[in-house]
C-alpha cells in the first residue's frame, strides 16, 4: 500500500440472528492482513444498526456475512435505509451461504460483490481493493 | 563409495500438535505412559468404554437434528425419521426461539422457521410430539439461551400427556458457555447464564432425575476452530465450571454428576479423533473421581454424542461428502459414542431434505448391520499406535486445562473473549492452510473438478406462509388463555429470579399457563440485563 494511498475501510456486519461467525471473523482477518481498517460489528444485528454504523463510521465498503438463510429478507430492509442515508456510492458485498439462484436478487438489492462458501479470501479481499471507488 | 542416503520422511504433525511416527512399537507405549489407563470396559477408568459389553448389548442411538416451519411439519419429518430406523430426536429450533424471541417480535421477521422448528407456547410442543412415544423415541432439545424454558416446557408437556417425570428420559444441550465461544444463541451476561444452567441441574436433580439437563460441547468450539485436544480439554473446563456451581448449591457430586453428557466432534484423522476419545473417557473420570470425589461409576462415565462432523465437510464436490460422512460414522462407532448423528451431505448448502437425511441413516445403519462395529467392544484397543496417541492425547488435554486454570479459569476467558480470539486466530490459520495446499482437502485444493458439475443439491424449500401461521396461532392463544394465571406466573419468575431462588419452579407454572417463550425471556432479561458482545481480534 503507498503511504499516501487512504486506507480502505470495511463494515463487516453479522446480519439478523444468526450466531455463525467463525467465516465473518476469517474474513475480518483476511481484510485486516490485507491492510484494510475492519469495522466488526458483532452478531445479531438489524438493517437499522448495519445503516447508521457504515454512515457514522464512514467506511468505504459494507459487508455482510450470512449463513442461515435470511439474507434475501436483510437486504431487502438494508437497501432503503442505505440509499436514505447516502451510501449507495459505497461498496456493498455480502459472503456466506448464500445459493446460486438468490444471486441475480442480491444483485438487484445492490450487492455487487457475492461470495458464496467455498470463496477464497484473496479473492474477497482483491474484488474489494479493485472495486472501492 | 558412500553408504546410499535414506530419503526424508516428511514430519507429520497432527491437528493438536503431536507427531506421529511412522511406526509404534512397545516401547512406545511404555514411554507414553504404558497401558496404566486402559483398564476394563466397564470398569474405571473406563477408557475402553462406559459398559462392559457395549454395542453388543445395544448399538448407539441414532439422532439426526431435525426441525423447521411449524411444530406440525417438524412432526411430519420426525414420524418419517422414527419409520426409517432412527432411535432418538434431535430438535432443531428456529433462531428466534433459540434466543428467546416470539415469532410476532419484530426481530423474529424473515427467521421464522427457517433453521429450526418454531417454538412460542406449551401448545407448539403438544404438536411437536404428538403421536411419539417419549419413552421409546428420547428427546434431545438443542437449545442454550432459552434452555431452562424450553426444558420446563418438555418437563411440562410429558406430564400433560401422562408421563412419569420421575422416569422421564431424554437431553437438553443446554451448554450457554460454548455459546459464547461458537454458535452465538446467548441472551443474557454470563453468570446468571452460568446460574441458570445451575438451576436446571439442581432441579432435574430432584425432580427428573433420568432427566440429562446438560450436554457439554466440544462441538462448536472444534467447530469455531479449536484442535481435537482443545475440543475435549476446554468442554471439560466448562463442564467443571457447571459442577462447580451445583456444588456450590450444596449438591452431593453423585447427586447431579451422571446426568452431565457430552457432544463431541468427528471430523479429521480418524485415529486421532479415535484416541481423543479414549483418552477423554479415562481423563474426565480421573478429573470425577480424583477432584470431585465422585464415588459412582455413573458419575465418572464420559457419556456422549459424537456426531456431525459438519467443519469436515466441503462446498465443492458436495456428493463426496456423503463417503466422508461414511468415515466419521466409523471413527464415531470406534470411539465408543452411545448416540450418534451425521451432518448430511447437503449441509453446506442447506438444511437436510427428507432424502439426504436419510442417506445419513443409512450410512450408521450399514455399520450397525452389515460391517461388524458392534459386536466386539473397543476393538482398537491394544494397539501400539493407539495406546501411545491415546496416552499422548490426553497429556495434552492436560497440559491445555492447565494453562486454562492458569489464565484464571475458562468463565473469566470466555466472558473476555479470550478464548474466542484464540479460536478464531486458529481457524483463520487453518482457512490459510486450506488456500495454500498445506492442508489438504479433496476437491477444495486437490483433485478439483475442472469444470465444476451442476451439484445435484436439492434445496429444502422454506415455506413464507410459515410465519403467519405460527403468529396467528401465538395470537390466538394469548386470546384463549387464562392471562391473570399467566401474568401471576410472570411475577412469581420475576421475583424469584431477582431473589435468587431457582426459577425452575416459576417457569414449569407459567409454561403451563400457556405464558410464551418471548414473554418468560422478557421476565428474565428485566432482571439479569443482556449479554455484550466483546470483540477481540
Amino acid at each position: 500500500m503507498n503511504a499516501t494511498e487512504r486506507r480502505i475501510k470495511v463494515l463487516l456486519g453479522k446480519p439478523g440472528l444468526d450466531g455463525h461467525d467463525q467465516g465473518a471473523k476469517v474474513v475480518a482477518r483476511a481484510m485486516m492482513d490485507a491492510g484494510f481498517e475492519v469495522i466488526y460489528t458483532g452478531l445479531r444485528q438489524t438493517p437499522e444498526q448495519i445503516a447508521r454504523i457504515a454512515l457514522e463510521e464512514d467506511v468505504d465498503v459494507i459487508s455482510l456475512s450470512s449463513m442461515a438463510g435470511s439474507h434475501i429478507p436483510f437486504c431487502r430492509k438494508l437497501k432503503p435505509l442505505l440509499e436514505e442515508a447516502g451510501l449507495t456510492d459505497k461498496l456493498w458485498v455480502i459472503g456466506g451461504n448464500l445459493p446460486a439462484q438468490d444471486h441475480q436478487a442480491l444483485r438487484e438489492l445492490g450487492f455487487k460483490g457475492i461470495f458464496p462458501s467455498g470463496s477464497k479470501l484473496d479473492a474477497i479481499t482483491e474484488y474489494i481493493r479493485s472495486n472501492v471507488k | 563409495m558412500n553408504a546410499p542416503q535414506k530419503p526424508e520422511l516428511k514430519k507429520v504433525i497432527n491437528e493438536s500438535g503431536i507427531e506421529v511416527k511412522p511406526l509404534y512399537t512397545a516401547a512406545d507405549v511404555e514411554a507414553s505412559g504404558g497401558m496404566e489407563m486402559v483398564g476394563e470396559p466397564g470398569q474405571y477408568p473406563f477408557t475402553r468404554g462406559i459398559h462392559r459389553e457395549m454395542y453388543r448389548k445395544q448399538p448407539w442411538t441414532m439422532r439426526q437434528y431435525a426441525g423447521f416451519g411449524n411444530p406440525a411439519d417438524t412432526n411430519q419429518r420426525f414420524k418419517y425419521l422414527i419409520a426409517n430406523g432412527q432411535t432418538g430426536l434431535n430438535v432443531a429450533f428456529d433462531l428466534p426461539t433459540q434466543i428467546g424471541l416470539d415469532s410476532d417480535d419484530p426481530l423474529a421477521e424473515g427467521e421464522i422457521g427457517r433453521v429450526g422448528m418454531s417454538i412460542d407456547t406449551l401448545r407448539d410442543f403438544e404438536i411437536a410430539f404428538d403421536g411419539i412415544d417419549l419413552k421409546k423415541i428420547t428427546v434431545s432439545l438443542t437449545i442454550n439461551g432459552a434452555a431452562a424454558i424450553l426444558i420446563a416446557m418438555y418437563l411440562a408437556m410429558a406430564e400433560k400427556r401422562g408421563y412419569d417425570i420421575k422416569e422421564l428420559r431424554g437431553t437438553a444441550q443446554n451448554d450457554i458457555l460454548k455459546e459464547f465461544i461458537g454458535r452465538g444463541t446467548w441472551i443474557f451476561p454470563v453468570e446468571p447464564s452460568i446460574r441458570l444452567v445451575g438451576d436446571t441441574i439442581e432441579y432435574c436433580a430432584k425432580e427428573a432425575p433420568k432427566y440429562t439437563p446438560v450436554s457439554v460441547c466440544g462441538y462448536h468450539i472444534r467447530e469455531s476452530g479449536a484442535t481435537p485436544a482443545q475440543e475435549i480439554a476446554y468442554a471439560f473446563c466448562i463442564a467443571k465450571a457447571y459442577a462447580d456451581d451445583a456444588i456450590r448449591r450444596g449438591l452431593p457430586v453423585d447427586e447431579f454428576a451422571g446426568r452431565l453428557s457430552y457432544n463431541f466432534n468427528i471430523f479429521g484423522n480418524i485415529f486421532e479423533q479415535v484416541c481423543k476419545f479414549r483418552a477423554g473417557r479415562g481423563l474426565w473420570a480421573k478429573i470425577m473421581k480424583e477432584e470431585y470425589g465422585a464415588e459412582k461409576p455413573g458419575s465418572m462415565w464420559l457419556r456422549m454424542i459424537a456426531a456431525g462432523g459438519g467443519g469436515g465437510l466441503t462446498f465443492e464436490q458436495p456428493e463426496v461428502n456423503i463417503m466422508r460422512g461414511a468415515y466419521y460414522a466409523l471413527i464415531s462407532a470406534l470411539s465408543g459414542t452411545q448416540t450418534m448423528a451425521l451432518c448430511s451431505y447437503d449441509e453446506a448448502y442447506t438444511i437436510p431434505t427428507e432424502y439426504s437425511a436419510r442417506i445419513s441413516l443409512r450410512t450408521m445403519q450399514l455399520l450397525i448391520e452389515e460391517m461388524g462395529l458392534t459386536e466386539t467392544v473397543d476393538p482398537l484397543a491394544g494397539s501400539f499406535y493407539v495406546e501411545t496417541m491415546t496416552n499422548e492425547m490426553r497429556r495434552k488435554m492436560e497440559e491445555i486445562m492447565a494453562e486454562v486454570d492458569a489464565q484464571g479459569g475458562i468463565v473469566k476467558m470466555v466472558a473476555e473473549g479470550t478464548i474466542q480470539a484464540k479460536v478464531s486466530a486458529q481457524a483463520y490459520g487453518m482457512q490459510r492452510k486450506i488456500e495454500s495446499g498445506e492442508f489438504p482437502k479433496v476437491g477444495v485444493n486437490c483433485y478439483r473438478n475442472e469444470q465444476e458439475e451442476d451439484h445435484p443439491v436439492e434445496f429444502h424449500p422454506y415455506n413464507e406462509d410459515d410465519a403467519r401461521v405460527q403468529m396467528e396461532s401465538l395470537q390466538r392463544i394469548r386470546a384463549e388463555r387464562d392471562n391473570a394465571a399467566v401474568n401471576a406466573a410472570l411475577s412469581r419468575l420475576r421475583t424469584d429470579a431477582a431473589s435468587g431462588r431457582n426459577v425452575m419452579p416459576a417457569l414449569v407454572e407459567a409454561v403451563k399457563a400457556y405464558a410464551s417463550v418471548g414473554e418468560m425471556t422478557r421476565e428474565l432479561v428485566n432482571v439479569f440485563g443482556r449479554y455484550q458482545e466483546p470483540i477481540r481480534f
